[in-house]
């Protein structure tokens, strides 16, 4: 069969340490059986190491930070489509996908640009801050959890929770309190860096298990991978990790795209207690960065989610290898200072 | 007993729990006694050919035997029935 030719847009070309799912996302378009990608790379910093990499984006273009609004989004997305239209856009940053939801419409309506996204309300409802509600709306297991605005609130978490407690930030980064002092230390770390609210979470006892999964947003799960992290970065993130055969974590997983209807990718990040309970404790409403290990094992969830995108009907994936690894490296990039002065002075570069 | 249904044993004595993630060695007796308990082998006959394999006594059996089994307990390798561990 023919590959259909496409042009799709990707973010998250932030393949550091802590990486982005857009490299990921990439080399599962280019290994796609359906379709022919041409990549369009989405930026927002010229040390992306996504931009240099050979073979990933083919053209790239810088876009304005979140902070900027949508209209600025919606004139640089025109320029670009004026070059190299774009057919399906991915966005892959928990902190811009609000902008690109608002958008979806009119990027459909006005730019023939398709997305497959949450809807406003499944993406505010599953934030952190409003885990405990989302739980008991879809009766689906969260751990307690509160939000707290001030420094001074965590004196009174010992009326309600005992220690040790997660300290997390509204987007990004977390810590575990053993004692007060420790969860003062958190909560002006991350809240320096990622602002108020801080959520304080019940910490529970077990295994962390991940779940990467796209659902069609009519309440039927189109693919899901469960993934345990076996070597993991001092941010949390996994270096390595291997897919787990687990029909409880496949049926959870299931239930909650029959609840909350969930439309497009998502990462389920659970635990699984001694008891062998499960807990959602964070619904990360894009791919992972380890989305890639999903097309090892057998399911290439960024390829459906451009057919569906495209409102083409997906048949929903029923297998997956089991216990296949996967083990992130570094790699020290030469590259041309030319092309950093591309990208840094016109806003776009092509290899 | 039972060694769960989808524990995968390796020739190399590499053991791997799908459901988990976790992975074991065992020495080349371990991998023996793993293949004889998902072969149905019953816990009198595994003693008896262990003890006519190898240059060993009943007591050394009787310990190295059961801290094995329990180990592989431990690790929850064993095939659960109505939420209880099979005996």
């Amino acid at each position: 069969m023919e590959k259909k030719k496409i042009n799709v847009a990707i973010s998250g070309l932030n393949n550091v340490d802590s990486p982005g799912p857009g490299i990921p996302v990439i080399r599962a378009l280019r290994e796609s059986k359906l379709y022919d990608v041409t990549i369009i790379g989405l930026s927002y910093d010229s040390y992306e190491p996504g931009l240099y990499m050979e073979g990933m984006t083919d053209i790239t273009y810088q876009i304005p930070f979140p902070s900027a609004g949508q209209e600025a989004l919606l004139n640089r997305l025109s320029y670009i489509q004026q070059h190299y239209p774009i057919q399906v856009l991915i966005p892959n940053f928990d902190a811009e996908l609000f902008n690109f939801i608002k958008l979806a419409d009119r990027l459909k309506k006005e730019m023939g640009i398709h997305t497959f996204l949450p809807t406003v309300e499944q993406f505010e409802e599953r934030h952190k801050a409003n885990l405990p509600e989302w739980g008991r709306k879809y009766n689906i297991a969260v751990p307690r959890s509160q939000m707290i605005h001030s420094v001074y609130e965590i004196a009174n978490l010992h009326h309600s929770y005992t220690y040790p407690l997660v300290i997390k930030g509204k987007y990004y980064e977390a810590g575990i309190a053993y004692n007060h002092d420790q969860a003062v230390g958190h909560f002006n770390k991350i809240s320096a860096k990622w602002g108020l609210p801080i959520i304080v979470q019940e910490f529970l006892k077990g295994t962390e298990v991940n779940v990467t999964a796209i659902g069609d947003g009519k309440g039927n799960m189109i693919g899901a991978v469960p993934m345990r992290k076996q070597v993991i970065t001092d941010k949390g993130k996994a270096w390595a990790g291997i897919t787990l055969e687990d029909s409880t974590l496949l049926d959870f997983a299931a239930h909650l795209f029959k609840e909350t209807h969930w439309k497009g990718p998502c990462e389920l990040e659970m635990i699984r207690t001694a008891e062998g309970k499960l807990y959602i404790i964070e619904l990360n409403p894009r791919f992972p960065a380890w989305v890639y290990l999903a097309v090892g094992a057998g399911q290439n969830h960024p390829e459906a989610i451009v057919s569906m995108a495209l409102g083409e009907t997906v048949t929903p994936f029923t297998t997956y290898e089991s216990g296949k690894m996967f083990i992130r490296y570094s790699w020290d990039l030469i590259c041309d200072l030319k092309s950093f002065e591309v990208i840094s002075t016109r806003g776009e570069l092509k290899l | 007993m039972n060694i769960r249904n989808n524990i995968a044993l390796s020739d190399s004595g590499f053991l791997f729990d799908p459901s988990t993630g976790d992975s074991f060695s065992v020495n080349p007796i371990g991998m023996e006694i793993i293949r004889m308990i998902k072969g149905g082998k019953t816990d009198p006959e595994i003693r008896q050919y262990l003890l006519s394999t190898y240059q060993t006594d009943e007591a050394t059996i009787e310990k190295d035997y059961y801290d094995f089994l329990k180990m592989v307990e431990q690790f929850h390798l064993i095939e659960k029935t109505d939420g209880k561990e099979k005996d």
